[in-house]
C-alpha cells in the first residue's frame, strides 16, 4: 500500500491505496468522480484522458501512485459551476457526441490541444492531434468542428483561454 | 496487474540500489511497461520510478553534440528549439510517436531500453552512430541493441543519456500500421563526414538493423534515384498479418528514398 496525496480539480485529496491501482480507478473508484471512463483499457481509446500537471495523459496507463503530488483535473474540474468551458459548450453547440462515451477524454484530449497550439489550430492537424482519442459514433467530423469553434473561442475570449488548465 | 511494489527514486545512485531488489524493474513514462503489467506480459515484484529525476530530463546541444536525458518525454525531445535547429529529423520523429497523451509520458531512454522491433529511436540512435551512456559505462548503438526486446543492458544498469553528433544531412520516414500506428517499416537516413548510415525499424525478425546495400548506393551518390536500382532482400524480414517479408524489403526501399528526398 502507498499514500496517494494528489490535487484533484484543485482540491488536495490524499487516500491509501494498493500500489498496483491505476490513476484511473482511483480517480472514478476512490474518488468518486466517473466522468473519466474505462474505454478499452489498452491505452488506445483515450476515454480515460485527464490533464497530470497540466499534460493530456491516458489515466489506464499510469498508476495512482505516480501521480502523487502532482495537479490532476479531470472533465468534472473543467467547468465553472454551471458554466460550461468554451470546450464543453463547443461540443453542446457543434452536436460532437453522439453517445457521450468518448466525450470526457475528447474533451481533455482538446483542451489539451488548444493549449499547445496558441497560434490557432486547422481541421489537418485536429485530426493529427486526436490519434489517441477513437469514438464509434460520430465519425469525427461534428467533434473536429467543435474543437475548431472552441479554439477560436477561446483565442477572442482571453477568459476561456485563461481557463483550460 | 499483480501485486507490485512501487518505488519512487530522487537520483540515480538511489533507483541503481531500489532496482537491484527482488525482480525489480524501471520505470519511466511506463508507456510500454503499465500496459505490459496489466496484461501480465511483465509481473516484476517492484518497480523503480526514474521519470522524477531531474538529472535524467532536458535536451542539450552544445557545438555539433547533442545529449538527451533518458527521462526526456517524446513531448519534450520534439519541442526542443535547439534540437529542431540541430537535427530536426530526431525532432520530428519523437513527434510522430504514438500519439500526444502518449508523448506526454514515454521517454527516450524508457524507448531504448526496451528496444521494442517496431518502435522508432532505436532506427535514429543506429542510424546516428549515437552512444547509450549509463550509470556505468558508455555504449555504442552498434553494440546496443541486440535483438528483439534485447539490449546490451545489464541488471541494474540505468540509462542515463543518449548522445550523438549532429549529422549532415538526416531523415526519418515509417510507413504506420494502420490500426496500430507502429512502424511497419521506419527508416532513418543520415549523411555526415564519416559516410551514409541507414538503419531500418519494424521490419527485421531481429530488430533494428542497417541497410548495407542501400548505404553503399547512397555513399556514392546521396540521392533517392541512387535507391532504385538497390535490391533488398526479403530474408531476415518480418512476416506477419499486416505484410509479407517481401513486402516489407519493398517497404524499406520506398521509406529509404522518401527520407533521403525530405534529407534534401
Amino acid at each position: 500500500m502507498s499514500n496517494v496525496s494528489l490535487v484533484l480539480n484543485g482540491r488536495s485529496v490524499s487516500a491509501e491505496v494498493e500500489d498496483r491501482t491505476l490513476l484511473v480507478h482511483f480517480i472514478r473508484e476512490n474518488q468518486g468522480l466517473t466522468g473519466t471512463h474505462v474505454g478499452c483499457d489498452t491505452s488506445q481509446c483515450g476515454a480515460c484522458v485527464v490533464h497530470v500537471d497540466g499534460k493530456a495523459v491516458k489515466s489506464c496507463s499510469m498508476l495512482a501512485v505516480q501521480a502523487s503530488g502532482s495537479e490532476v483535473v479531470t472533465i468534472e474540474g473543467l467547468s465553472d459551476g454551471a458554466d460550461l468551458h468554451p470546450v464543453q459548450a463547443a461540443f453542446r453547440e457543434h452536436h460532437g457526441l453522439q453517445c457521450g462515451f468518448c466525450t470526457p477524454g475528447m474533451i481533455m484530449a482538446a483542451t489539451d490541444m488548444i493549449r499547445r497550439h496558441p497560434e490557432g489550430l486547422d481541421e489537418k492537424t485536429v485530426r493529427a492531434e486526436l490519434e489517441g482519442n477513437i469514438c464509434r459514433c460520430t465519425g469525427y467530423h461534428n467533434i473536429v468542428k467543435a474543437i475548431l469553434a472552441a479554439s477560436e473561442a477561446m483565442a477572442k475570449g482571453g477568459k476561456g483561454a485563461a481557463k483550460a488548465a | 496487474m499483480y501485486q507490485v511494489n512501487y518505488h519512487r527514486a530522487s537520483s540515480v545512485e538511489e533507483a541503481a540500489k531500489l532496482a537491484s531488489q527482488g525482480d525489480a524493474r524501471l520505470l519511466s513514462g511506463g508507456m510500454t511497461l503499465i500496459p505490459a503489467m496489466k496484461t501480465r506480459l511483465a509481473a516484476p515484484s517492484d518497480v523503480v520510478d526514474i521519470a522524477r529525476i531531474e538529472a535524467l530530463k532536458g535536451v542539450k546541444v552544445s557545438g555539433n553534440t547533442v545529449t538527451i536525458g533518458a527521462a526526456t518525454t517524446h513531448h519534450d525531445v520534439a519541442g526542443n528549439a535547439e534540437l529542431k535547429s540541430a537535427v530536426p529529423a530526431v525532432a520530428d520523429l519523437a513527434s510522430h510517436i504514438g500519439d500526444p497523451h502518449v508523448r506526454h509520458r514515454g521517454t527516450i531512454g524508457g524507448s531504448v531500453a526496451n528496444n521494442d522491433p517496431a518502435a522508432d529511436y532505436p532506427a535514429a540512435l543506429l542510424a546516428l552512430g549515437a552512444t547509450v551512456v549509463t550509470n556505468r559505462r558508455e555504449i555504442s548503438a552498434d553494440d546496443f541493441f541486440m535483438g528483439l526486446f534485447e539490449t546490451a543492458l545489464e541488471d541494474g544498469e540505468i540509462v542515463t543519456s543518449i548522445r550523438f553528433e549532429k549529422p549532415e544531412k538526416a531523415a526519418y520516414q515509417k510507413f504506420p500500421n494502420p490500426a496500430s500506428r507502429y512502424a511497419m517499416t521506419g527508416v532513418f537516413v543520415a549523411k555526415s563526414k564519416d559516410g551514409v548510415r541507414v538503419a531500418v525499424t519494424g521490419a527485421g525478425d531481429n530488430g533494428v538493423f542497417r541497410a548495407s546495400e542501400i548505404e553503399a548506393a547512397l555513399t556514392k551518390d546521396f540521392s533517392a534515384a541512387a535507391v532504385e536500382g538497390v535490391s533488398v532482400s526479403a530474408d531476415g524480414l518480418m512476416s506477419d498479418i499486416h505484410a509479407s517479408a517481401e513486402y516489407r524489403a519493398n517497404l524499406v526501399k520506398v521509406m529509404a528514398k522518401r527520407a533521403v528526398a525530405k534529407a534534401g
